[in-house]
């Protein structure tokens, strides 16, 4: 239909994402070093090139290998609580927001319910009941307890895209309440889904991240928050073991920071206002200065260079 | 000529407690079969509001529609009335659904009509409207032009054959030399398919151009209605003056 504009950013942190995914996915197939097996003693510096790259952690295993499982297990639950999050918030925002009236008021009264109790609270209470804390339902809880802005978010823009006409011809040509959710109202808002989406796998992350230091992360996987709580209870910033809390203070910055930064750099995708990049490269003009018109101004700038700018761009007028 | 939809004091009411507004109050009309009738009024006179609740579209506070003698106040469901009663909508732009072809839209619609019916029926109202060509039906809303686009919703309409079609403001995003051209389409219908049309504009030209009876609607309330001679060239209401005394003239640019 129409040509993307991917900016330098979209780039940037799309292969930052990239990374962290072939980290995560990948890198379990490579290090074949299993990451519950003792391979060294308490804390061993970086060594080599093996399963001792990053030294060992409190219990003599490999920091490497835990990373890298761990950052996959920070994935499979981002991944999971983003997507469960992202499904319930889109089904009761565009809901909310194409029926409005009564419905719109229940839905949205329960929304702001939801949004009142701290998501965190929820979260360390629903762990501690249930008995098993596998990957998958951690990511479950943290997917439960993360959709009410997504519903408002959702629900506003639906509303918006519900004056629309179509909506109203679509009626009239007898299609029924879903197909008209999915073909007329889905669409419009794709574009915004994707990136609410985006940010709840960020989010999920740093909410699984911070319940695994905690001490309630998953346990029948190592996760990057896990980590840091062994790090942090066996004293390794006390005892300069900088490669013990580290790597994976650093990897789950670097997917929470590349989450958001290609977030926003699909903003700039999808909205065309924002384009800054094509923008300012359109309106620069095709150097309109010889090297000989420097040479002129430079002189006069000694002592007020800062002070007064030379009128540049005389000859360029009409475009900028 | 027999009545083929009458009103009885319907109302429109949005909100509820200290901020209700009435949009619509009580107003009461009738249409005869092959009949042009526009609905004139200024913005917020409450004739899209009342378009709306013609077609099914927004539930009614109170009144009571009848269409071919049957109630149709509140159905539950409505794909038998739509079959019969049909709408162009004002904006070209923002009554396409921009992820559709226009064969997407039209095919849709078809659903309301037995299977062997629809296909004949796609291409002679395309024609009816002046688009023909296979390549029209795959092209995408921002590949047609604002005419286009209004033709390609009137062929909508027309496909299913609506005994009553309702233009809510079809023309007034419009140029000039269009706007005529889809007018004529309108009462062309009437004459040749026996289509009663319900015409909505806030422009007192062009209810003078097609109607047969103009109903004149100020701030919810009907205040006027009659054949259109009698409203255009001898006015009752001081609303209606006050809006004939509005239309631009030409001759008198000073």
């Amino acid at each position: 239909m129409k040509s993307m504009n991917f900016t330098t950013r979209f780039w940037i942190s799309f292969s930052l994402v990239l990374a962290t995914v072939l980290i995560g996915f990948v890198g379990p197939l490579i290090i074949k070093t299993s990451p519950d097996a003792v391979v060294g003693g308490l804390y061993d510096p970086p060594s080599g090139f093996g399963p001792l790259l990053l030294g060992t952690d409190n219990e003599g295993q490999s920091v490497l290998a835990n990373l890298v499982y761990g950052t996959r297990t920070s994935l499979i639950v981002g991944l999971l609580a983003g997507t469960i999050a992202s499904v319930i918030g889109l089904a009761i925002g565009i809901v909310a927001g194409y029926k409005g009236g009564v419905v719109d008021e229940i839905l949205m009264g329960a929304t702001n319910i939801a949004l009142a109790i701290p998501g965190i609270v929820i979260i360390i209470l629903l762990s501690i009941a249930l008995d098993s804390r596998a990957i998958v339902p951690l990511g479950a809880v943290i997917g439960v307890t993360a959709w009410p802005w997504m519903a408002r978010a959702v629900r506003a823009q639906a509303t918006s895209v519900r004056t629309r006409e179509h909506l109203d011809v679509a009626r009239l040509s007898g299609a029924r309440f879903w197909s008209i959710l999915a073909w007329d109202l889905l669409p419009y808002l794709l574009s915004y889904v994707v990136m609410a989406f985006v940010l709840q796998v960020s989010g999920a992350i740093l909410a699984e991240a911070a319940l695994s230091l905690l001490g309630l992360g998953p346990s029948n996987a190592v996760s990057l928050g896990t980590m840091l709580y062994w790090a942090i209870a066996w004293g390794s910033v006390r005892t300069g073991a900088w490669w013990a809390f580290l790597p994976p203070t650093i990897m789950l910055t670097v997917l929470a920071f590349s989450l958001l930064l290609l977030q926003s750099s699909m903003d700039e995708v999808f909205n065309p206002r924002l384009r800054r990049g094509k923008a300012v490269k359109r309106r620069k003009p095709p150097s309109p200065r010889t090297p000989e018109e420097i040479e002129e101004v430079s002189p006069t700038a000694i002592g007020g260079s800062t002070l007064v700018q030379p009128p540049i761009g005389v000859s360029r007028g009409a475009d900028s | 000529m027999s009545e083929i939809f009458a009103a009885k004091e319907l109302t429109k009411t949005f909100g509820h407690g200290k901020h209700v507004v009435e949009a619509v109050k009580q107003v009461s009309f009738s249409l005869q079969e092959r009949e042009v009738v526009t609905i004139v009024g200024e913005s917020g006179s409450g004739k899209s509001t009342l378009a709306r609740m013609v077609l099914g579209l927004l539930p009614i506070t109170s009144g009571q529609m009848t269409f071919q003698g049957q109630d149709v106040t509140h159905l539950k469901d409505r794909a038998a009335y739509w079959r019969d009663v049909q709408a162009v909508f004002q904006d070209p732009f923002s009554s396409f659904n921009q992820f559709f072809t226009v064969r997407r839209l039209l095919h849709r619609s078809l659903r309301l009509l037995h299977a062997d019916v629809g296909r004949e029926r796609l291409e002679e109202s395309l024609q009816y409207v002046g688009l023909t060509g296979p390549d029209v039906l795959d092209r995408y809303p921002h590949q047609l032009s604002g005419g286009q686009r209004q033709r390609i919703m009137i062929a909508r309409a027309l496909m299913l054959r609506p005994k009553l079609l309702v233009a809510d403001e079809a023309t007034s995003m419009l140029d000039a030399s269009l706007r005529v051209n889809i007018l004529n389409v309108l009462t062309d219908l009437r004459d040749e398919l026996g289509m009663t049309v319900l015409f909505i504009t806030h422009d007192i030209g062009q209810a003078c151009y097609v109607a047969d009876r103009v109903l004149v609607m100020e701030n919810g309330l009907m205040v006027e209605q009659g054949s259109t001679d009698d409203v255009i060239f001898n006015p009752q209401h001081e609303y209606t003056q006050r809006l004939l005394s509005d239309v631009p003239k030409l001759h008198q640019a000073s």
